[in-house]
C-alpha cells in the first residue's frame, strides 16, 4: 500500500513539476503571430501588386501559411519563388501561371498631371511623391512597378516604363556552350520536380 | 614538392614564399623593348562619365563650352569617385551615352570633346613642390582633384587607399611593377624610362601614409627595369627604406593579395583589404601619375597603353589621350581593316573581349590587343565533360576547387558555392587556361557571382519596399485612429443634441476628412 503511495505522490509531485516548467515556458518562449507568415513573406517580392488576389504580400504570404493557399499565384516573383516558397511549405512544385513581366517602372507625365493625389494614395509603398495642385513625380528607385497607380488617374497622365538597365547591374550569361545549356536545363528539370 | 614540404621550408625561412598555384603563359612582350611614344592627338575626345571603380560623375559643362586640358568637367557624385577631366583642349560638342570598353557592350553618358588642335592647358592648380612639407589631407584632396584611380585596371581611387588610419597603420607600401599579364608592357617601360618620376611618386605615397618602408616589386623577367630602379634608388638619400625585390615570373603574381603573400608570407583574410594588415599596394604607373599630379600639378588625362597582339601591324607603347577612340590609336599603328580581328581591352587573361574598335581608351586601359579570329580561344565553345584530373585546383592562387565550384554555378546551386568561396575568386582565369577540357571556369564563375549580386540587390530592394509598405500601413492605422478619436469627441460636444445635429456632423467630419488628407500629402 504504501508502495503505491509513494509511487503516486513522486509521480504526483514531477507531473505538477513539469506542468509548472510547461507553463512557464509557454509565457517565456511565446512567439508572436506565426513565423511561417513572415518566413514566406520575405521570400516574395514585396510589390504589393496585388496579382496574387491578395491585397498585398503579407496577406498571400498568409494565406498560404494557413490557409492551404497554392504556392504558385506569385507573379513578379516567377517560378524561382514559386520554388522556394515549396520548399519552405514541403509541398509539391506548381507551374506558375503567368509569365513575369520585364521590370516595369511608373511614370508621370508631368505637364499633364492635375495634383490630384490619387496615385499618391494607392501606391502601397509611397514611391510617389506630390501634393494638391502640384505635379506629382515617381522615385523611380523606389517604384516596384505593380501597376496600382495607374487605374485611379483621371487623366492617364501615368506610363509603365521597362525599367532601363543599368550598368552597374549587367551580369555576365552563362558561357554559350551546348554542355553549359545542358547541364543548366537539366538542373532546372529536376528542380521542377524536386 | 609536396606542399607541406614546401610550407615547412617557408616558414623555416629556408625558401622564399610564393603563392600557391599560377601558371607560366607565354609572355609574348612584344613592346618590352619598345620606347614609349606619344600618339598623336585625336580630333576627338569621348570621356565616360565613370572610369573608375565607385559612383558616377555629373557633367560640369553644356553642350558648346570651351575646354582646357586639365579642366575639371565633371564632379564627382559620392565618396567612392573621382572627377572628370577633359583631356585636350577645344569644344564640348555632344552629351549623350556612348559605348565604353565593357563586356556588356553598353554604354554610359559620355562629354565628347572636340578638340581644337592647341591643346591648351588649364594651369589653375598650383604645383606642390615642397611635398614634404605638406599636410597629407591636402595631397590626399590633390591626388582626388587629379581624379587618379589605380592604373593597374581595376581603377579603385586612389586617394581612398593614402589614408592615415590610426586601427591600421601602413607598415610596409608595396609598389607593384609586376605585370603578369602576357603582352602587356606598360609598367616595364615606365620603369626603364621613367624610373625617378615612380621613385617620387614613392616617396610621396610613403609621405601620406607615415612610413619608411617600401617594397618595389618586379618579376625576374623585367631584370632590365629592376635595374633601372635600382639605379634611380642609389641616387637618392630619401629612399633609404625601400627595396627592390625581383619575383620569380609566373601568373598572377600581380594580383594585390598573392604579391603580398610572395614578398611578406603573410595573408590577406577573405573579404578583408592589405591595409588591414598594414600593406598598402599602388601600382607604378598610379605612382608616376601621382607623382605628376602632386609636383607638376597635372591631372590624369593620358596614360602608356600597350597597343599589341598577333594582329598588330606595328605593336607599340603609346601616350595616349584619355577618351581617345580605339579606332583611331590602332589606325596610327596602321590597323584599319576589323576583319577576322577580335579586340581585347586589357590582357588577355583577365581583358574584356569587345564588339567593335569605337569605344574610348579609359583610366583602365593598360592594352588594347588585336588579335587574330584564328589564334583567340575558340576551344571553349567545345566545353567537354570535367575529367576530374585537378589541374584547375593546383593552378588556383586562392586556393579554390574551380571543378566543384563551376558545378554549382552551371546547376545555379549559388548557396553551395557562396559556401565553396566563390567570392575569393579573383578571376584570374589561370583555371580556364589549364583545363583539358576546355570548360570555361572563370565564366562560370562570373555568371555565379553576378546572379548572387543580382539575387542580393533583389532581396535588399524587395526588404526595402516591405518596410516602406508596413510604414505605410501603419501610417493610415494611425490616420484612422485619429479620425475616429476626433470623431468621438465632435459627437460628445454635440451630446444634448445628437439627435439633430447628426447630419451637419457627419458633413463636418467629411469635411475635417478631407482637409487632413491635403495636410498628409
Amino acid at each position: 500500500m504504501t508502495g503505491l503511495l509513494y509511487a503516486l505522490l513522486s509521480l504526483g509531485t514531477f507531473a505538477l513539476l513539469a506542468g509548472i516548467v510547461l507553463a512557464v515556458a509557454q509565457k517565456v518562449f511565446y512567439v508572436e503571430g506565426d513565423p511561417m507568415v513572415d518566413k514566406i513573406d520575405a521570400l516574395l517580392p514585396q510589390t504589393q501588386c496585388g496579382q496574387c488576389g491578395y491585397p498585398g504580400c503579407k496577406p498571400y504570404a498568409t494565406a498560404v501559411a494557413s490557409e492551404g493557399e497554392e504556392v504558385n499565384h506569385c507573379v513578379p516573383g516567377g517560378e524561382r519563388t514559386m520554388l522556394a516558397i515549396a520548399d519552405l511549405m514541403g509541398v509539391e512544385p506548381k507551374a506558375v501561371e503567368q509569365e513575369a513581366a520585364a521590370p516595369m517602372l511608373a511614370f508621370v507625365r508631368e505637364d499633364e498631371c492635375i495634383g490630384c493625389t490619387l496615385c499618391i494614395k494607392a501606391c502601397p509603398v509611397d514611391a510617389i511623391i506630390g501634393a494638391p495642385k502640384q505635379y506629382h513625380t515617381v522615385l523611380a528607385d523606389h517604384c516596384t512597378g505593380c501597376e496600382l497607380c495607374v487605374e485611379p488617374c483621371p487623366v492617364d497622365c501615368i506610363d509603365m516604363l521597362v525599367k532601363p538597365e543599368l550598368i552597374e547591374h549587367w551580369s555576365w550569361p552563362l558561357p554559350e556552350t551546348r554542355r553549359s545549356r545542358l547541364g543548366h536545363e537539366r538542373r532546372e528539370h529536376h528542380a521542377g520536380h524536386a | 614538392m609536396p606542399a607541406m614540404l614546401r610550407n615547412l621550408a617557408q616558414r623555416l625561412g629556408m625558401m622564399a614564399h610564393s603563392f600557391d598555384g599560377g601558371i607560366h603563359p607565354s609572355d609574348h612582350k612584344l613592346g618590352a623593348g619598345l620606347h614609349s611614344e606619344p600618339c598623336p592627338l585625336s580630333p576627338v575626345h569621348i570621356l565616360p562619365m565613370k572610369m573608375h571603380i565607385g559612383e558616377a560623375c555629373l557633367p560640369l559643362v553644356a553642350v558648346g563650352d570651351r575646354v582646357l586640358r586639365g579642366q575639371k568637367i565633371a564632379r564627382s557624385e559620392g565618396y567612392v569617385s573621382v572627377p572628370v577631366h577633359a583631356s585636350t583642349s577645344g569644344r564640348v560638342v555632344r552629351i549623350e551615352e556612348y559605348a565604353i570598353p565593357h563586356p556588356s557592350g553598353m554604354g554610359m553618358p559620355s562629354i565628347i570633346i572636340e578638340s581644337d588642335g592647341d591643346d591648351a592647358s588649364d594651369d589653375s592648380l598650383e604645383p606642390i613642390t615642397d611635398w614634404r612639407n605638406t599636410d597629407p589631407a591636402l595631397l590626399r584632396e590633390r591626388a582626388r582633384m587629379c581624379g587618379l584611380a589605380g592604373l593597374g585596371g581595376a581603377v579603385f581611387p586612389t586617394f581612398i587607399k593614402l589614408v592615415q588610419d590610426s586601427r591600421f597603420p601602413i607598415e610596409t607600401v608595396v609598389l607593384n611593377g609586376i605585370e603578369c599579364e602576357p603582352w602587356l608592357t606598360t609598367d616595364h617601360r615606365l620603369m626603364l624610362e621613367y624610373a625617378d618620376e615612380i621613385l617620387t611618386g614613392l616617396a610621396i605615397i610613403m609621405h601620406m601614409v607615415n612610413t619608411d618602408s617600401a617594397i618595389i616589386a618586379i618579376e625576374d623577367n623585367k631584370s632590365d627595369a629592376a635595374e633601372a630602379i635600382e639605379q634611380a634608388l642609389a641616387l637618392r638619400d630619401d629612399l633609404e627604406g625601400a627595396r627592390v625585390v625581383l619575383l620569380p615570373t609566373r601568373y598572377p603574381q600581380g594580383s594585390e593579395k598573392q604579391l603580398i603573400y610572395s614578398l611578406t608570407g603573410r595573408e590577406v583574410p577573405a573579404g578583408k583589404l592589405p591595409m588591414h594588415i598594414g600593406m598598402l599596394c599602388q601600382n607604378v604607373a598610379t605612382a608616376r601619375a601621382l607623382y605628376r599630379a602632386v609636383v607638376r600639378a597635372e591631372p590624369l588625362t593620358e596614360r602608356l597603353v600597350t597597343v599589341s597582339g598577333d594582329a598588330m601591324p606595328r605593336p607599340a607603347n603609346l601616350h595616349v589621350r584619355i577618351g581617345t577612340p580605339m579606332r583611331y590609336v590602332f589606325a596610327q599603328q596602321g590597323l584599319t581593316d576589323f576583319e577576322d580581328v577580335r579586340i581585347l581591352h586589357g590582357g588577355p587573361m583577365m581583358g574584356e573581349l569587345l564588339r567593335h574598335p569605337d569605344v574610348p581608351v579609359v583610366k583602365s586601359t593598360n592594352g588594347m590587343l588585336a588579335m587574330l579570329e584564328a589564334s583567340f580561344m575558340g576551344g571553349h565553345t567545345q566545353e567537354q565533360a570535367c575529367i576530374r584530373c585537378g589541374h584547375c585546383s593546383e593552378a588556383c592562387p586562392a586556393g579554390l576547387v574551380p571543378n566543384l565550384l563551376a558545378d554549382q554555378c552551371r546547376s545555379d546551386q549559388f548557396e553551395k558555392a557562396e559556401s565553396y568561396d566563390l567570392f575569393d575568386c579573383i578571376e584570374c582565369g589561370a583555371c580556364s587556361y589549364v583545363c583539358p577540357s576546355n570548360i570555361p571556369l572563370v565564366h562560370y564563375f562570373r555568371y555565379g557571382k553576378g546572379q548572387i549580386a543580382q539575387q542580393r540587390r533583389e532581396k535588399s530592394f524587395a526588404e526595402a519596399s516591405r518596410l516602406r509598405s508596413e510604414a505605410r500601413e501603419m501610417r493610415i492605422e494611425r490616420e484612422n485612429q485619429a479620425r475616429a478619436a476626433r470623431r468621438s469627441s465632435v459627437r460628445k460636444t454635440h451630446a444634448p443634441a445628437a439627435e439633430s445635429t447628426a447630419k451637419t456632423d457627419a458633413a463636418g467630419d467629411s469635411a475635417a476628412d478631407k482637409t487632413d488628407e491635403g495636410s498628409k500629402d
